[in-house]
């Protein structure tokens, strides 16, 4: 394996009180997926779904790093990204199911949310194609002439579309605050990157058209975070884009129906048992006396009851007035609220 | 409380399964993330975890049986500090959710393409004059006409800015952006790099960034490699987002045949943009057209497709002398009044429409020839309440015959004012073949004169 460049030894000095959040963020995530995975079960879902229950750490490293006004867009597999920059866990429930309490009034589903109050461009649905939307964003905050930087998140599979190198050399061409994070969940769908990518390391490809990059232990929250700040000041500084490669697992299959017959069961069960980020940090909490058992299983209550909370609203949700099959086709004017 | 465990639906088609093998017992401890059970569904044999954690209280469907019901209670979970004595059988009343309405279960037809009016809905014509009478005029290209749009547009908005190939530096593949670097600078006049696909996504989330892009395609011949963004991102996502996110983009650039450039090079995408909804679709002959749609297309908030010709470019027409000038979507142009047979056409198609109607005027053939300017959406009225009068109807475009938005035209006119006809509808059309390069077979593949002239005997029973 190539030499690697990783910020993932340079901790951050983290408190007890931001160590607790992150706790609460990643759990957040992980038992909204495990419900949502229930509620498809009982066919209140439909359609695709994918879950990013094994990937917490990712998203919540990241958002620690980004300030308000900061963009993020990703790909189908949106839920987590959605709960870690703050959507209510209700509307992206609501949207599962296909209600009009959805972020789309029901009319987008798992693949295709957004919220212009948080910042979140998507939810997209064909691979990569987020990618030059994401340079995009950094596009029109370098117009205005803010500080913003947009996270622009997709897989591994993602990674060999030629859509993303048109875009990674526009993006150090012109500049673009845009940090491309390639979440290396090891698997396109059931194709292992071992069976689809001659060169397995993904970010050292952003050399080939000047941008600086590193991989990163996604397993690890505090060294996604370390990465994340890294990227951050190099973007703000207008230093150009920057490429964080972070390596990360899927716990559970591509979508819903997924046979899992691509990799062996004992896999999975090692990354959950070892490389677990949710664990990890649990382990952090009660062996540096930052949290006792007690705290750590009220937050479990807590995050129990949104997430009990938010299936509720997404059952009761009505499905959306048969009126807005013709509504949002065409606007009027431009969607308000500013997404500078 | 105790919870039951459910039979999963484990794609979108199963209804029901078989429980292929238990890896867990009763008395059994999980967490959720562990695997419960195989299930073979329709499609595949997959492992089924658990979503809470527990103790495994009562197995209810023992492995191996086949044909359980999405839904049924297959097992029987028990929270800490409760036992198995604590399960009610309810293996007969667990509520199964209803069904959620697939598409199958939408009784609702599939509306017309239009928002079809009711009977006593007479169409009228939209037909009105662009600008006050007297306004002073001055002759100009096309190729200027656009390039005064963009300019004025970029004046009044920074917002404003135009991407694509040589449209900086080298002034425009086809002169169309002229100037526009000198006057506005690198940052809102941008040359992009041969990356189609790259290029129109970056718009796209400029667009949704607060922006408004101009995209040029040096032809729409090369927008093919854009089209997923085009289609998938700028048009739907509006609707997707339950009109959260607005794109407010305009694709622009030449598109149709031009001269012994052959078929790759010489396709018109009309149709294929016009049936997409979110997508404006707008196509005009004149220059003073190409400019008032043009400047509308800029400050509209969704995604306007632009389709130019390279042949019009450097025709000369007069171009209304006003500060602001634009002209809206929806509205079509009647160029000639007449009472005989109406000629339907829009972009390149007027060349030969106005021509043909000329020549038939020196026969008595008294032809009304409609300029459509926009496809989507569609003046359809105006088309209507003019063939309500002729009763005849010919179609004229440059584009494939299958499929064609003369098609679409024709079975409006079929469905709304099929009583009203005395002929059936003739499209005149791009014929079904790629363009070949050799000069006289590239005249063949196109629509003609003599062919309009041929289809308007015909409907006119001449």
């Amino acid at each position: 394996m190539a030499a690697r460049r990783s910020a993932a030894k340079a901790k951050p000095n983290v408190s007890a009180d931001e160590l607790k959040q992150y706790y609460r963020d990643m759990l957040l995530i992980r038992r909204f997926e495990e419900k949502a995975g229930q509620l498809y079960g009982m066919g209140l879902i439909g359609g695709f779904c994918h879950l990013y229950i094994g990937q917490e750490a990712v998203v919540v490293g990241l958002e620690a790093a980004a300030k308000d006004g900061d963009k993020r867009v990703t790909s189908y597999r949106d839920h987590g990204h959605m709960l870690a920059c703050g959507m209510d866990p209700k509307g992206v429930m609501a949207e599962l199911t296909g209600r009009e309490g959805g972020y789309s009034k029901g009319k987008g589903g798992s693949m295709h949310m957004f919220s212009r109050e948080k910042h979140f461009y998507g939810g997209h649905g064909i691979v990569a194609a987020q990618v030059p939307i994401g340079a995009g964003l950094a596009f029109a905050d370098k117009y205005k002439g803010n500080d913003n930087v947009t996270f622009t998140y997709f897989g591994d599979g993602a990674a060999n579309q030629g859509q993303v190198y048109e875009t990674y050399n526009m993006a150090e061409l012109w500049d673009l605050p845009c940090i491309f994070v390639i979440e290396n969940n090891q698997y396109a769908m059931g194709t292992s990157t071992k069976r689809s990518t001659k060169s397995p390391s993904y970010w050292e490809r952003g050399a080939a058209y000047g941008i600086e990059g590193e991989e990163v232990d996604g397993m690890d929250v505090l060294a996604v975070k370390a990465a994340g700040e890294k990227a951050v000041a190099y973007c703000r500084a207008g230093k150009g884009p920057y490429i964080l490669e972070v390596k990360t697992y899927r716990y559970r299959g591509h979508s819903m129906s997924d046979p899992a017959k691509y990799r062996t069961r004992d896999e999975v069960q090692k990354m959950r048992d070892e490389r677990d980020a949710i664990e990890m940090v649990r382990q952090m909490l009660l062996t540096g006396d930052h949290a006792t058992e007690d705290d750590l299983k009220a937050i479990d209550k807590e995050i129990k009851e949104i997430v009990n909370e938010s299936a509720e609203f997404a059952k009761e949700s009505p499905e959306p007035d048969e009126s807005e099959l013709w509504t949002d086709i065409y606007a009027e004017e431009l969607p308000q609220g500013e997404a500078v | 409380m105790a919870t039951e465990i459910l039979m999963p639906a484990l794609s979108p088609t199963m209804e029901e399964g078989t429980l292929a093998k238990w890896l867990v017992k009763e008395g059994d401890t999980v967490a959720s993330g562990d695997i419960l059970a195989e299930i073979e569904t329709d499609k595949a044999t997959m492992e089924f975890e658990a979503v809470d954690e527990g103790t495994i209280g009562k197995i209810i469907v023992s492995e191996g049986t086949e044909g359980v019901k999405v839904n049924s209670p297959i097992a029987v979970l028990l929270e800490e500090g409760e036992n198995a004595d604590d399960i009610e059988t309810t293996e007969q009343s667990t509520p199964v959710p209803e069904p959620l309405d697939g598409p199958e279960g939408r009784a609702d037809p599939a509306p017309a393409a239009t928002a079809a009016p009711s009977e006593e809905d007479v169409p009228k014509s939209n037909a009105s004059p662009d600008w006050p009478e007297g306004t002073e005029m001055v002759t100009q290209t096309v190729r200027e006409a656009l390039r005064d749009a963009m300019a004025e547009e970029m004046r009044a908005d920074d917002n404003v800015f135009i991407m694509g190939e040589e449209v900086a530096e080298y002034q425009g593949a086809y002169k169309i952006t002229q100037n526009m670097l000198e006057e506005f600078g690198d940052r809102r006049v941008i040359d992009t790099p041969i990356t189609e696909h790259g290029f129109a996504g970056i718009g796209v989330g400029a667009a949704f960034g607060g922006l408004r892009p101009i995209v040029e395609f040096m032809t729409f011949n090369f927008a093919m490699q854009a089209i997923d963004q085009i289609i998938n991102s700028a048009a739907k996502t509006l609707y997707m987002s339950g009109g959260q996110m607005g794109c407010p983009i305009v694709f622009r650039g030449p598109n149709g045949a031009a001269a012994r450039v052959a078929a790759q090079h010489s396709q018109d995408y009309a149709a294929w943009y016009a049936s997409v909804p979110g997508l404006k679709v707008v196509q005009p002959y004149s220059a003073a057209d190409a400019k008032g749609l043009l400047k509308s297309a800029i400050r509209d908030p969704n995604p306007v497709i632009f389709l130019e010709n390279e042949i019009l470019y450097g025709r000369s027409f007069d171009v209304p002398k006003l500060d602001d000038f634009t002209i809206p979507f929806g509205k079509a142009r009647i160029w000639r009044e007449g009472k005989d047979v109406t000629i339907v056409s829009w972009g390149i198609g007027m060349t030969y429409a106005l021509e043909a109607a000329e020549k038939l005027s020196e026969e008595g053939i008294d032809a009304e020839v409609i300029d459509l300017r926009t496809l989507r959406p569609v003046d359809y009225d105006t088309v209507l309440a003019s063939v309500m009068k002729t009763n005849r109807c010919v179609t004229v475009e440059e584009g494939f015959p299958v499929a064609s938005f003369s098609d679409h035209i024709a079975s409006t006119i079929m469905q709304r004012a099929f009583d009203y006809l005395d002929a059936p509808v003739i499209t005149c059309t791009g014929k079904d073949v790629p363009m070949p390069y050799a000069a006289n077979l590239e005249k063949l593949a196109l629509t003609s004169v003599p062919e309009v002239i041929e289809a308007v005997k015909k409907v006119t029973y001449r």
